[in-house]
């Protein structure tokens, strides 16, 4: 059956503001759903455990969460496209590596090494981009595919080899632990690329045009959008931040071996869809995408907290996901509708 | 017939060209080089074709193929089962601990094909019920599902299973190489292959994936079809799990992690399209058995487990974009001034 | 619509009670069929000169982890000095099932010998016992495998002076009185089972009634994991005193993320490390002691036993004693078991004279 997605805000098509106003609020509902969530749950568990919000704690659930946050505003630019990106986990691993690598025993430029990861990830995303956008095969299938072989060239270089923290200059690990003014680096850098991503696809056309392609392919073709540039951006720029996010990976840590992030993938996928981003595209924020992945690793400490069973953590992660995409799924038939007469009243 | 090529309008050059450009098919070109693989590997590596290693590979991969079958029908049918290897964890899971409580196998092998269809059933009614696509709902219930396994049986590992039934899992049809389950693999290999390419119900299920409103309208229903198609994944799956455990003497929870990507790997290897209504049940038998003799021969041959992923990956990638640019070949020749294609 | 699939359950229900009622094979009556020992009826001549030219394929847990990395390679470099040609192969994921396809893979190419640290005690032994019936010698190291399935166990130190010394060690540290925790690596490690059992002996003498033991978490081996898993016992017990980590990977973990938080200097990090991963963490004050013995002597001397197996001096049987090189002779203890040595204790006075 047709993906009944609701008209997108970026065909302006429909003139009736309204029709835009209920859309935005609705999307907006669907954050402060998971924010409200996310409160909820966190007032519970300090009730019973008061350290939970203690200084460390909470800027330790900050620091967890900020490489899945960072990987999930990637993954959501890839997603809003009706795509998928099954390959930043092994990216991630691969860039973590090779900024070890390249950082061992001298003291390199912090922001050279940033750039270096994020040229590696760019480029892994560019491969991924190519295959999908100008030989259009199935993404799950191209980034499967890229999956396997980056993560075994990782595997390959790394064979055994463990980069130490002892070895990683101090610039970078203070990158990874350290703070300013008291806020940790690591968040810090997620919001603001959060921030820049959220600003350039809600407010510029071309990233709209995002919305418009995963919303109605098709439609989005015959009205002349350069799909195959705002696909190729798409892939590149989720495989920049996972290599971003491979660097931090390196900072935050210290230590790593060839499987950094190995699987994460699919956490990734699923912090995108709690978020409230469809995964057959043209709807959701990269901020609800962020919440997704702070809300899904504060359930892990909050477990730990309560002296439940860990086991419980991946069920629970799971029914919240079914429960995300049902719940979507309903708001979306309910505003669909609403759109619909609105339209008839409006005569569109 | 199963839609397998594109529809042509023209009328056809000449015979023997298009019959040759009929045989250009991923699913052809996959058997093709299991054939190639085999030989090569019979001839150049002394200890591959004898039959204990033969029957040990394909031992190895009989619960990626069983469980190959059903989620080509699903793929075909444009959905996918991605919690398929959760299933088998959590039926692995359910059997160590149901078996470390004391009930006898006859009873928990029975149950946990209930639960498998169970849990089928539920990614079923995602699906048609509430129109959510499988992609997400399988994710979730993939995650659901590997965490009930946990729930279940936490991080013990329980052994000791009777030898009997274990025997049947490792051992092989007297005089063959074929081990018990891969001869189970066969039997229903032929019977899915009858089914989806000689049926009404396979022509229906092809219907399904390549057009769905059409199929709808012209009378299939559509919604039984995908809702059994994730019951029967979820109940070979569980079995798949029974299996697993028998053959390696050893339930865990986290058994079969990950399964699931090499599942549809060698279903996608096998040349099924990804966004439905084609492909042979041929080629992923084909498949499948190329992506695990590869394997075997590779390690026989000491090469890195990490060169075997960069294989796999490579192979794969190479499978969908080969027909890819055949199709955009034959396009360009037919319309010179290379219109855009109607669909992706 | 869900008639027929429901009347398929039921079909299938009835007939699971059916062959209940039918009386089943169950966990207790299976143990009755179980088959028997293995006895090799081999003998061992402990003249039988070192045979050249032996093939040895070490199969480490995953072949990522740098520890095992460290002990393989200097059981291959071990294997030169008598013309033993080794090497390793393994899995890059830390999973029972992956180990099989390579058992079966090394069967196939008929090595002489086998060493492999076992993921799953259980899951193992199938192919292990076909491999011993193959001729191949087993020897398992690290981690044990049920001791039907393999000749001999290269234990790097008594399992039960590890677990005992742990908590010495760390009673010590804390001073005998508080809550610990300890941080393992995956649940069915033998290994790990092993010292964490005697570690819960220890603790059952009267000289630690102070000391309670509030959690085992688990790890995986995987830095990031046992990163968090610190993080979160932590803050489930924040009067914490100590974590016992007797994993490498563990320990690195949890000293990290203790040096840089505001537990440092009030929770004590011990357990089993190596030198160069723990030393700026006992430099900085956070880490006291710690326990390991040297990696590469345990690799060394399983070289040295599956050669001497492979060549018929020993046949695994308690009181056989082999020569291993440059460490000396070796016997064979209880249940085929050598042990390499006692653990060595390392602290801020001795570790700048070990380098791995």
């Amino acid at each position: 059956m047709a993906a009944t997605a609701t008209t997108t805000s970026a065909a302006d098509a429909v003139p009736a503001h309204g029709g835009r106003r209920l859309v935005d609020t609705v999307l907006r509902a669907r954050e402060l759903s998971i924010l409200g969530a996310l409160v909820v749950l966190v007032v519970v568990t300090a009730a019973v455990n008061s350290s939970f919000l203690s200084e460390q704690g909470i800027k330790d659930i900050f620091l967890n969460a900020s490489i899945l946050a960072l990987l999930a505003v990637g993954q959501t630019m890839v997603v809003i496209t009706r795509n998928i990106d099954l390959s930043v986990g092994s990216v991630v691993g691969l860039v973590a590596f090779a900024s070890g690598k390249f950082v061992l025993g001298h003291d390199r430029n912090v922001l050279l090494v940033l750039v270096l990861g994020m040229a590696i990830g760019a480029a892994c995303g560019l491969v991924n981009g190519v295959l999908v956008s100008f030989f259009r095969v199935p993404a799950l299938v191209v980034t499967l595919g890229t999956l396997y072989v980056i993560q075994g060239a990782d595997y390959y270089w790394a064979h055994g080899q463990q980069i130490n923290a002892a070895d990683v200059p101090g610039s970078l690990l203070e990158l990874g632990n350290g703070s300013v003014l008291g806020i940790p680096y690591l968040p810090l850098i997620t919001v603001v690329v959060m921030l820049a991503v959220g600003y350039y696809l809600r407010s510029y056309p071309s990233g709209r045009e995002f919305y418009a392609i995963g919303s109605n392919p098709d439609a989005a073709r015959l009205a002349g959008l350069a799909i195959r540039r705002r696909v190729l951006t798409a892939y590149a720029g989720s495989g920049l931040l996972a290599g971003l996010a491979g660097v931090l990976w390196l900072a935050r840590f210290g230590t790593v071996v060839a499987d950094a992030a190995h699987g994460w993938e699919l956490r990734v996928v699923a912090a995108v869809v709690v978020g409230g981003v469809a995964i057959v595209g043209g709807l959701g924020t990269v901020y609800g995408a962020a919440l997704g992945a702070l809300l899904l690793t504060t359930i892990g400490s909050v477990l730990v907290v309560l002296k439940v069973d860990s086991f419980w953590q991946d069920a629970i992660s799971g029914l919240l996901l079914l429960l995300a995409i049902s719940v979507d799924r309903l708001l979306g038939l309910r505003v669909t509708r609403a759109l619909r007469r609105r339209n008839v009243r409006h005569g569109a | 017939m199963a839609p397998e090529a594109p529809v042509k309008t023209d009328p056809p050059p000449v015979a023997a060209p298009r019959r040759l450009a009929r045989l250009v098919r991923w699913d052809v070109i996959v058997t093709a080089l299991l054939i190639v693989v085999f030989t090569g590997g019979a001839l150049g590596t002394p200890d591959f074709a004898t039959t204990d290693n033969l029957s040990f590979a394909l031992d190895d991969l009989c619960e990626i193929a069983l469980i190959a079958l059903p989620m080509t029908l699903l793929v075909v049918a444009a959905e996918v089962d991605l919690s398929v290897a959760s299933v088998l964890g959590m039926s692995s899971a359910l059997l160590g601990a149901l078996w470390d409580a004391g009930w006898a196998i006859e009873t928990i092998v029975p149950l946990l094909i209930v639960v498998g269809a169970v849990a089928g059933l539920v990614n079923g009614l995602l699906v048609t019920r509430l129109g959510l696509p499988s992609l997400a709902v399988t994710i979730g219930t993939l995650t659901l599902y590997r965490g009930l396994a946990y729930v279940v049986l936490g991080t013990k590992a329980v052994a000791q299973f009777p030898q009997n039934y274990a025997d049947l899992a490792t051992k092989t049809v007297p005089g063959t190489p074929i081990p018990y389950p891969f001869a189970l693999f066969i039997v229903l290999a032929v019977i899915t292959a009858v089914v989806l390419h000689a049926t009404g119900a396979g022509r229906a299920i092809f219907a399904t994936g390549a057009q769905e409103e059409a199929a709808f309208f012209a009378g299939i229903r559509v919604k039984r079809i995908k809702l059994l198609l994730f019951v029967v994944s979820g109940v070979v799956s569980a079995f798949a799990g029974v299996i697993y455990t028998l053959r390696y003497g050893s339930a865990r929870a986290d058994n079969g992690l990950g399964m699931e990507l090499s599942v549809i790997a060698a279903v996608l290897l096998g040349g099924v399209d990804f966004d439905g209504g084609r492909g042979t049940l041929g080629g992923v038998v084909a498949g499948v058995l190329l992506i695990g003799l590869l394997r075997n021969l590779l390690m026989l041959r000491d090469v890195a487990t990490e060169i075997q992923s960069i294989v796999t990956g490579l192979l794969l990638i190479v499978s969908v974009l080969t027909p890819r640019i055949v199709a955009a070949v034959r396009e360009t020749r037919r319309h010179p001034r290379g219109t855009v294609s109607a669909s992706s | 619509m869900l008639r027929r699939p429901m009347a398929a359950v039921a079909l299938v229900a009835a007939l699971a009670l059916g062959a209940a009622a039918c009386g089943g094979t169950t966990k207790d009556s299976a143990k009755d069929s179980g088959g028997g020992a293995a006895t090799s009826g081999k003998k061992a001549d402990p003249n039988a000169p070192l045979k050249k030219n032996l093939k040895l394929a070490f199969l480490p847990k995953q072949v990522n982890n740098p520890y095992e990395t460290l002990v393989d390679n200097a059981g291959i470099s071990g294997a030169r000095e008598f013309s033993g040609q080794a090497k390793e192969v393994g899995p890059s994921d830390a999973s029972a099932s992956s180990q099989i396809s390579y058992l079966n893979t090394l069967i196939q190419q008929q090595q002489d010998a086998i060493l492999i640290a076992a993921n799953d005690p259980n899951a193992v032994c199938g192919p292990l016992k076909q491999a011993m019936s193959r001729k191949i010698a087993v020897v398992t190291y690290d981690s044990d495998a049920a001791k039907e399935c393999r000749d001999v166990f290269i234990n790097q130190a008594s399992s039960e002076q590890i677990g005992r010394s742990e908590i010495q060690v760390m009673s010590e540290l804390v001073g005998g009185k508080g809550k610990i925790a300890i941080l393992s690596a995956t649940a069915n490690a033998t290994n790990q089972n092993t010292w964490i059992k005697f570690m819960k002996d220890e603790l059952k003498k009267p000289a630690y009634a102070g000391l309670k033991l509030v959690k085992v978490a688990y790890g995986d081996d995987d830095d990031q994991k046992s990163f968090q898993q610190t993080q979160g016992l932590l803050r489930a017990y924040p009067d914490l005193k100590g974590i016992i980590a007797p994993t490498t990977v563990g320990i690195a973990a949890a000293a990290r993320y203790i040096s840089g938080s505001q537990y440092k200097g009030k929770v004590e990090v011990s357990g089993l490390g190596t030198p160069n991963q723990m030393r700026k963490f006992v430099k900085d004050g956070t880490v006291h002691k710690f326990e390991l013995w040297d990696p590469q002597d345990l690799g060394y001397l399983a070289a040295y036993a599956a050669a001497s197996l492979a060549s018929g001096q020993i046949t695994g049987a308690q009181g056989e004693k082999f020569k291993a090189g440059k460490l000396g002779e070796r016997a064979i203890g209880v249940d085929g078991e050598v042990i390499l040595g006692p653990p060595t204790v390392f602290d801020k006075d001795n570790i700048d004279n070990y380098h791995f």
